[in-house]
C-alpha cells in the first residue's frame, strides 16, 4: 500500500494505492492520525487505485472517521468502485460514509 | 486437482504467504478471477481471525488446505486453539450509523457472503473451517 497526500484549497486529498488489509491498515490509521493531529480535518480519500479491502481495512476507515468526527472534521470518499465497492455494499459501509464519484465532486462538497 | 497443504505461523504478517499459496492453488484449479476475489477475502478473514483469537497465550500455527471437489474449489483453514465455532457468531448489524458501528463479526459476515457454503468442525483437537467456492455459481463479483 502507498499513501500520497495533496493539499487542495479546502481539503487534503489522501490517495491510497494497492491493498488495505490486516497488514496495511495500521499504516493507514497512523498516517491519518498524523494528518488529523496536524490540523488537517477536512479530508478526501481517493480510492481510485485501491485494489482490495477487507474488514481490517474497513476498521481503519471507521476508526479514522470516528476520530475526525470527534474533532469536528469531515471526510468524503471518492472513486469507490469495483470489488472495493462490493465490500462496502455487503458491509453496509456504503451508507454510513459520504461518497462521491470523483475527487473533484468530493472537494466541491467540502468547499 | 491434487491436495495442497501449508503450515504457517499464525501471525498477521504471514497473510501474504497464505494469500500467495491459496492463489497458486486456485490458479491450478482454474477458479475464475471474479471468484478469486471472494476467495482472497474469505481467506484473509479466516486467517486473521486465527491470528487474533486462536492462541491468546502465545503463538500457534494455521494449516491451510486446498482441494477440489468436483466443480468446486475447497479451502480449509485449521488451528489448534481452544474449541471455537466462528459460525456461532451472529451477523453484525450493518444498519447502524457511523458512531455506533462495530467491526466485530464483519469478517465472518464476509466469509458467509463470499463462499458458496461454509461449515465448521472440531477434529483431532483442531478447529477446521471449510469454505467451498463453486466454479460457476450464480453469485458474481464484479472486477475492477
Amino acid at each position: 500500500m502507498e499513501i500520497r497526500t495533496k493539499k487542495e484549497a479546502h481539503a487534503t486529498v489522501v490517495a491510497i494505492t494497492g491493498r488495505l488489509d490486516a497488514v496495511t491498515a495500521p499504516e493507514y490509521e497512523k498516517k491519518m492520525q498524523e494528518l488529523i493531529g496536524g490540523g488537517d480535518i477536512r479530508l478526501v480519500v481517493d480510492f481510485e487505485a485501491l485494489e482490495y479491502i477487507s474488514s481490517a481495512g474497513l476498521r481503519g476507515l471507521l476508526v479514522t472517521a470516528k476520530l475526525l468526527k470527534a474533532k469536528g472534521g469531515h471526510v468524503r470518499f471518492a472513486n469507490v468502485a469495483g470489488t472495493v465497492k462490493e465490500v462496502f455494499d455487503i458491509s453496509g459501509f456504503g451508507s454510513i460514509f459520504q461518497m462521491d464519484a470523483t475527487v473533484a465532486g468530493a472537494l466541491a462538497a467540502l468547499s | 486437482m491434487k491436495n495442497d497443504t501449508k503450515h504457517i505461523a499464525a501471525r498477521v504478517e504471514n497473510l501474504i504467504v497464505a494469500n500467495n499459496f491459496v492463489e497458486e492453488c486456485a490458479d491450478r484449479f482454474g477458479l475464475a478471477t471474479k471468484k478469486k476475489f471472494g476467495l482472497e477475502l474469505a481467506l484473509e478473514e479466516a486467517f486473521i481471525n486465527i491470528c487474533s483469537h486462536a492462541y491468546p497465550d502465545g503463538e500457534g500455527d494455521a494449516e491451510i488446505f486446498c482441494t477440489g471437489d468436483g466443480d468446486a474449489f475447497v479451502l480449509e483453514i485449521a488451528d489448534s486453539g481452544k474449541p471455537f465455532d466462528v459460525l456461532s457468531l451472529p451477523d453484525p448489524d450493518i444498519t447502524l450509523d457511523i458512531m455506533d458501528r462495530q467491526i466485530g463479526g464483519l469478517g465472518i459476515h464476509f466469509i458467509r457472503t463470499m463462499s458458496d457454503s461454509v461449515s465448521y468442525r472440531r477434529e483431532n483437537d483442531r478447529n477446521i473451517l471449510r469454505m467451498v467456492f463453486e466454479k460457476d455459481s450464480k453469485r458474481t463479483v464484479t472486477s475492477r
